[in-house]
This record gives structure tokens, C-alpha cells and sequence, in this order.
């Protein structure tokens, strides 16, 4: 329970089982408070939310989870970063901004941008998304979805459908997966299949995976159906983005051909790749996942951030 | 300490021989460390003479010059078990072996365009970690992203 105190959430790569179960943990116990009540386990610390990039999911989900804790928010998004845009480095702003906060959580268009931060900061910094590169929050918040839902991770046939190349969120989720004893199915154009180098890695772990262009031919095996946005500003080309676009969209009728306790995940916002009718089918979870993502940041912030005793008191009059 | 290969190539008598290198390397190794010939020293080229170690290998020897840590750290990158003599009054009076760091810092350049190393106004020094010491593969620190041995030679050479 301790394990993250005080550390800086970078890369789900810095994770093993052992910890997300902590999280997993943590984030359960916080199920109680995420709505109403909320906890005072925070109070006086302050969250510095850094958003070099618009995500309003992301942030709010951050935000609400400091509130909920008893804590207290500041931070710039996109629309005030331009003024950092006026020649402060990343650098700048992170060795002054931890001067106002005990941690900060970062969102900026690089890659890599989180690791320097957190080389840089003397407070912890949470990742929340730099570049393609990783979101290791979200990941988190899928696995957690998916065991809250269907009682268990290891076994089930996962799917993941859409933009693998340029998906942030799906570096992060492949990575935390290879964890536990999955079988991964990727659904994607050729064009839009996992990087080099994720794909070594997943080899380097003995981690078994097939690509799909076709999605009609595996719905029928999948326990988990986890649907990402193709993002029309990862594309150099806007051309290509046209022609992509559509190639895998999930509807009513394909859902019809799906087990009946899958369940479908989404990282949020979606633009068409699921429609609306799917929204009342009972395996949809997106929506329930933002609220799991809430308790999972709070049970993450409470571990890097809460004094040790309040935190262990707070643990075991929960069990 | 003389062999029969070397002996196909002339002495120096100031500065450093390369050897060991594995056959056809020899100009990627100047490249790297950019040596022209037009800098007017000597440089004396070996290519594929016979070598008990290796079958096969490259010998540089160049007049005048020596090679500072960073040049001997990409050397290893192409040429891992090369060995460096520093000449004085044609007596190797320094014989040192290459060998590749753990990282690389500040010498090559993170190919990814997004990367933060690429940040101008970061001004922020490259880092790679050696991933695989046998495929010569890096690994930026900041982006993950990795670089194949392909393409550090068409980086650097
Ligand atoms: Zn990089």
C-alpha cells in the first residue's frame, strides 16, 4: 500500500502485477467515497494539473478525484498554456510550478515530456498522456473496468479494435495486459497496426497476439471489446484519415453476433467508431468506466500522496 | 608487438591504429568519427586482411590524432571488438579495448520528430539506453522509441 509513495506515475512499464493489484486495491476502497461523501485523507495538499494539450476527461477525472480526497487543484489547460507557449520550456514551468503544488499531473504533445518532468520535479509527477506515447492512467482504469465487471483479468480474450499505431491509450493498455495471462486479439487497418517496437516487446514476453482486419470474424470469442478513436490529429496525411476513418465501426446488429456478457470499453471521447444504439445494450461500459476511472485516480493519488498512517488506518476500517 | 597483417600496412609514427574491425567497416569508422583525408594527416586504410580473431578485419591507421571518449563509444556501436593503440615514436604505448556504454548521451539524435529531445527550445540532450548489446539496439530514454543499428550508421556515417 505504500509502494507508491511519494513516486511519480510515468510509464505503466515502472509497474508489475503486484502493484496494479495494490492500486486495483485502493481504487475499490475508494468506490465508497467517489460520490457524496468524499474523504478528508488530502486535505491541504494541492494538485498542480499541467495541460499542455486539451483533455477535459482526463482532467476533470484528476480534479474531481483530488476534491473527492479533500484536496485542492491548480493548473493551466491548452487555452492558458499558449501564454507558456511565449518561450517557457517545459522545464521552466515544471521547476517553478512544483514550487506550488505536492504533485503534478502532466498532459504535453511530446513524448517523453513526463520522463523529464519527473527527472526534473522533486514532487511526484502523475503522466496523463505525453504525445503517442502512453497514458498509463487509462490503462490502468481499462484493467480496472474489466475486473470490476467481469470479476477477473487472466483468461479472457481481449479485443482491441481501432488506431493501434497512434492510440496512446493502447500502449499503455498492451503494455499493463502482457502483465496478466491474456490472449490479445488486434483489430486494425494494416496501416494502423502496433509500433515496432511494442510488438517486440510483447514478443520479448512470451505475450501471444494476432492482428485482424476484420472484426465480424473474433466478436463471437470476445470477453472484452475495447473500441479506440482514430485520431485525426495523429495523421500527417488528412487523406489517409478519410480513407481509415470508417473501416471498423461497432454497431447494434455486429454486438448482436457478441457473447452476452462481453462488455465494451471505450477510452473516451468517441466520435463514430461505436453508435448510439449500441449505448443501450447492457455490454456497454464505457460510460460506468469513467466513474471506475475516478475511484482508480483517487486510489492512486491517496497512495503517492497520503500520510502513511491515515492511509493505513483508512485501509484496514475498510476491510 | 607486430603481426604479419600489419606488417602489410606501414608504421606511424604519432597517433592511433584501429584495429580489429570487422571487414568493410573501415570507412564507416572514419565517417564516424570524421575523418575526411583532407584534414592533411596520414590515414593509412587496411581492408579485409586476414586476422586470426576474426577471419577477416579492417586496420585504420591515422597519423597525428586521437580519439576521445565519445568517438571510442560509437566506435563500439559498429565495431565491438575493436582495439585502439596509441602510437608514440612508433611504440604502441597505449592499448586500450572499445567497449559499449551502458548509454549514449548528447551523441546521436531520437529519430522521432514528437520527441521531447526534439523540443527546440528544450535544449535538452539526447539519452539513449543500449538495449541489446548484440543487435546494437538503443533505446531513447525520453520517448521509448527505438534505434536500430541501420539507422545509427545512416545517422552518423
Ligand atoms: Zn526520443
Amino acid at each position: 500500500m505504500f509502494n507508491l509513495h511519494g513516486k511519480d506515475v510515468v510509464s505503466i512499464l515502472d509497474f508489475n502485477r503486484e502493484l496494479i493489484e495494490d492500486v486495483f486495491n485502493a481504487a475499490y476502497i475508494m468506490e465508497k467515497y467517489a460520490r457524496g461523501v468524499g474523504l478528508n485523507l488530502l486535505k491541504g495538499k494541492i494538485m498542480a494539473t499541467l495541460f499542455f494539450e486539451p483533455s477535459t476527461r482526463t482532467r476533470l477525472s484528476f480534479e474531481s478525484a483530488m476534491y473527492r480526497l479533500g484536496g485542492s487543484v491548480i493548473g493551466f489547460t491548452s487555452a492558458e498554456a499558449s501564454s507558456v507557449a511565449k518561450g517557457e520550456t517545459l522545464s521552466d514551468t515544471i521547476k517553478t510550478v512544483e514550487n506550488y503544488c505536492d504533485c503534478i499531473v502532466l498532459r504535453h504533445p511530446a513524448e517523453g515530456a513526463a520522463k523529464l518532468a519527473a527527472e526534473l520535479a522533486n514532487v511526484p509527477v502523475i503522466n496523463a498522456g505525453s504525445g503517442a506515447q502512453e497514458h498509463p492512467t487509462q490503462a490502468l482504469l481499462d484493467i480496472y473496468t474489466i475486473k470490476r465487471e467481469l470479476g477477473r483479468v487472466d483468461g479472457l480474450e481481449i479485443g482491441i479494435v481501432g488506431d493501434l499505431k497512434y492510440g496512446r491509450t493502447v500502449h499503455s493498455l498492451v503494455y499493463a495486459l502482457s502483465l496478466f495471462n491474456v490472449n490479445l486479439s488486434f483489430v486494425s487497418p494494416p496501416g494502423l497496426r502496433l509500433r515496432d517496437e511494442i510488438e517486440e516487446d510483447l514478443r520479448r514476453k512470451g505475450i501471444e497476439f494476432k492482428y485482424y482486419e476484420d472484426i465480424e470474424k473474433i466478436i463471437p470469442n470476445l470477453d472484452v471489446i475495447y473500441v479506440v478513436r482514430i485520431q485525426k490529429e495523429r495523421f500527417p496525411d488528412p487523406a489517409e484519415y478519410l480513407r481509415v476513418k470508417g473501416s471498423y465501426k461497432i454497431t447494434s446488429s455486429l454486438i448482436s453476433k457478441a457473447k452476452s456478457n462481453c462488455i465494451i470499453l471505450h477510452p473516451l471521447p468517441r466520435v463514430d467508431e461505436i453508435s448510439l444504439d449500441v449505448d443501450s445494450r447492457p455490454q456497454a461500459k464505457y460510460f460506468i468506466q469513467t466513474y471506475y476511472g475516478l475511484c482508480m485516480r483517487m486510489g492512486l493519488l491517496s497512495m503517492i500522496l497520503a500520510n502513511k498512517e491515515d492511509l493505513k488506518q483508512l485501509f484496514y476500517s475498510s476491510k | 608487438m607486430t603481426n604479419s597483417s600489419e606488417l602489410k600496412v606501414k608504421k606511424i609514427m604519432n597517433g592511433t591504429v584501429i584495429d580489429h574491425i570487422p571487414s568493410g567497416r573501415a570507412l564507416d569508422i572514419l565517417k564516424m568519427v570524421k575523418i575526411t583525408g583532407r584534414e592533411g594527416n596520414v590515414v593509412l586504410i587496411a581492408m579485409n586482411v586476414e586476422s586470426r580473431k576474426l577471419g577477416r578485419k579492417d586496420i585504420i591507421k591515422i597519423e597525428n590524432r586521437y580519439l576521445l571518449k565519445d568517438e571510442l563509444n560509437l566506435i563500439a556501436l559498429i565495431a565491438p571488438n575493436a582495439t585502439i593503440n596509441i602510437v608514440k615514436n612508433y611504440d604502441v604505448i597505449e592499448k586500450v579495448k572499445v567497449e559499449l556504454p551502458e548509454k549514449f548521451e548528447g551523441i546521436l539524435k531520437c529519430q522521432n520528430p514528437s520527441c521531447i529531445t526534439n523540443y527546440e527550445r528544450e535544449s535538452l540532450s539526447s539519452k539513449f539506453l543500449v538495449e541489446d548489446k548484440v543487435k546494437l539496439t538503443l533505446r531513447c530514454f525520453y520517448c521509448d522509441r527505438l534505434m536500430l543499428i541501420s539507422d545509427i550508421l545512416k545517422q552518423l556515417t
